[in-house]
């Protein structure tokens, strides 16, 4: 039976696994100590708890349990590796390189550095949304100290040549970090075949809880250190300090745990259920898929459809939850920046729904999705003035708008 | 963001959805917004020549759902009107029947300019003068 409304908005947040919701149970109500308390039993618990979930995480990723920093999220930890690395590496240059399309936990976090004296280079994207290793080569300086760039991302599940960008890092010697919150838990992320030096990443976009995320920090070649951004205990070798969060740092391991063990076939089968709900979609006249078609994740489709806008679309189907890129939806009236980085037209822009599919998506709600989106954009086009002009072959461009 | 119970009503039943013959002399069209501001409306009214009365009118909207709701609303409130009447309904009136929360004031607004637009496309066909506009939008 089809329960609605239909979720596909996962690359915002997902579900909790009912496997990773009763682990993290007796750790509220039993095992309730702190992972710091050393003298008493309710303390070894927790600590154990945490040891252990840390290396479920590391396995995950390819790294060492010893090189996972607890944070409360991937925006803390994206601050926490840009801005750590910007005052630790100080004496060596202020040069930072990152995206124009990455998440405004990353963007804004440069902008604050470069009042405080960083160099910061937003490189722009391709058409399809990528950077290319020449680019990012072209952008280095002596004075370059870190290259920021998201591994898959948000809007469009583009997925960038990381690998290439990470063997470049090496080979000049600059730190590379990635914001690969939407990445992890979904494909293979190894941070030694990557050359991955810090790496964010959070619990709740691989069916984990909120409020706990975690940056990867490299031990050995190179040994990198982050400057902690926030003072007290000293917890996470000193790198961030503050009370552990010891269910959510648990749900988070087994969460990573679960996505290791079921990764390929779960990335199987998410990438043809969306790919089956694209080609239905791409079939509607004048909608056009946004980002590279094939260097993306499995399970995220952004589509515009031309001369519809987002938000009135989103009304018309307002029993799937998606998001759109159009101005409406967001206070500021602006249409996405990573859409328009690719150089879409702004009503290209204004018409664009990002779907997600996640773990808990069946094929019945692929088929109530189709149906529903088709006869949304279908009635949509009826009454909006754009499609009848560019059906009588007028073009947009030609007709002086009043902005208002 | 919720929408009002008559948002919703006017995006599902939309009124006077469609296009009169723009060539037409009793036919007024105004077509404001931008595509890249996310709205366009184009609201046409048919006057009678006799009466002044505004016959029948007809609107075309790209836009969220209280941009829908604010033409097909104007339409429905056009029709049976003169000239004169037509020039008085004020976006405020809008903002309240929908409800129209302040982040969609800018719907209302448009409306109100494509009522005026079209008015002014009937007067310019008939060789009378615009009416200019005394309010000023924040």
């Amino acid at each position: 039976m089809l329960k609605l409304p239909v979720y596909l908005d996962n690359n915002a947040t997902t579900q909790v696994d009912p496997r990773v919701f009763e682990a993290m149970t007796p750790y509220f109500l039993e095992a309730y100590g702190n992972a710091a308390s050393k003298s008493h039993p309710f303390g070894w618990k927790a600590e154990e708890a945490v040891d252990y979930a840390r290396e479920q995480i590391a396995q995950l990723i390819g790294g060492n349990e010893k090189e996972i920093i607890f944070t409360s999220g991937a925006t803390e930890s994206n601050n926490l590796a840009i801005k750590g690395v910007f005052e630790m590496y100080a004496s060596k240059g202020n040069h930072i390189i990152t995206l124009s399309t990455e998440h405004k936990a990353v963007l804004d976090t440069c902008k604050h550095l470069e009042k405080l004296g960083a160099d910061v280079t937003y490189l722009s994207v391709g058409g399809d949304g990528l950077v290319t290793k020449e680019a990012i080569e072209a952008a280095i300086k002596p004075n370059t100290i870190l290259v920021t760039v998201m591994y898959g991302n948000n809007e469009l599940g583009v997925l960038q040549p990381i690998r290439e960008i990470g063997a470049l890092c090496k080979s000049k010697g600059v730190l590379f970090h990635t914001d690969a919150t939407q990445a992890v838990g979904k494909i293979p992320v190894d941070v030694m075949a990557d050359h991955i030096d810090l790496m964010s990443f959070t619990a709740h976009k691989m069916y984990g809880p909120k409020g706990v995320g975690a940056l990867y920090v490299r031990r050995k070649n190179p040994r990198v250190k982050v400057t902690a951004q926030m003072d007290g205990g000293g917890h996470e070798r000193g790198m961030r300090s503050g009370t552990l969060n010891v269910p959510g740092i648990v749900g988070f391991g087994k969460a990573c745990e679960i996505a290791r063990l079921e990764m390929a076939e779960e990335g199987a089968r998410l990438q043809k259920m969306r790919d089956r709900l694209e080609a239905a979609l791409l079939q509607l006249e004048e909608s056009y898929l946004n980002g590279n078609k094939t260097h993306r994740l499995p399970h995220t489709s952004n589509i515009s459809f031309k001369y519809v806008e987002g938000e009135g679309l989103m009304m018309g189907i307002k029993d799937i939850a998606v998001s759109s890129g159009s101005a409406c939806t967001s206070a500021s009236l602006e249409p996405s920046y990573v859409l328009k980085s690719l150089g879409l037209d702004d009503e290209l822009a204004h018409s664009s729904l990002r779907f997600g599919l996640g773990r808990f998506t069946t094929d019945e709600e692929i088929d109530y999705t189709i149906e529903c989106v088709s006869g949304a954009v279908n009635k949509l086009r009826d009454m909006s003035p754009l499609w009848e002009m560019f059906k009588e072959g007028i073009d947009l461009k030609t007709i002086e708008w009043s902005e208002h | 963001m919720a929408y009002s119970d008559k948002v919703v009503d006017h995006y599902t039943n939309p009124r006077n959805i469609g296009t009169l013959d723009k060539s037409k002399n009793t036919v007024g069209t105004g077509l404001v917004g931008a595509p890249e501001c996310g709205d366009v409306m184009r609201l046409q009214i048919e006057v009678n020549q006799e009466t002044g009365i505004i016959e029948d009118a007809k609107f075309k909207t790209f836009g969220c759902g209280s941009a829908i709701a604010s033409s097909s609303l104007a339409t429905e409130w056009l029709k049976g009107k003169s000239i004169d009447e037509a020039l008085k309904i004020d976006n405020m009136e809008i903002v309240e029947e929908l409800a129209l929360p302040p982040v969609k004031i800018h719907c209302s607004v448009l409306a109100e300019d494509a009522i005026r637009s079209a008015i002014n496309d009937y007067r310019a066909k008939n060789g009378l003068e615009p009416i200019e506009s005394e309010k000023t939008h924040f």
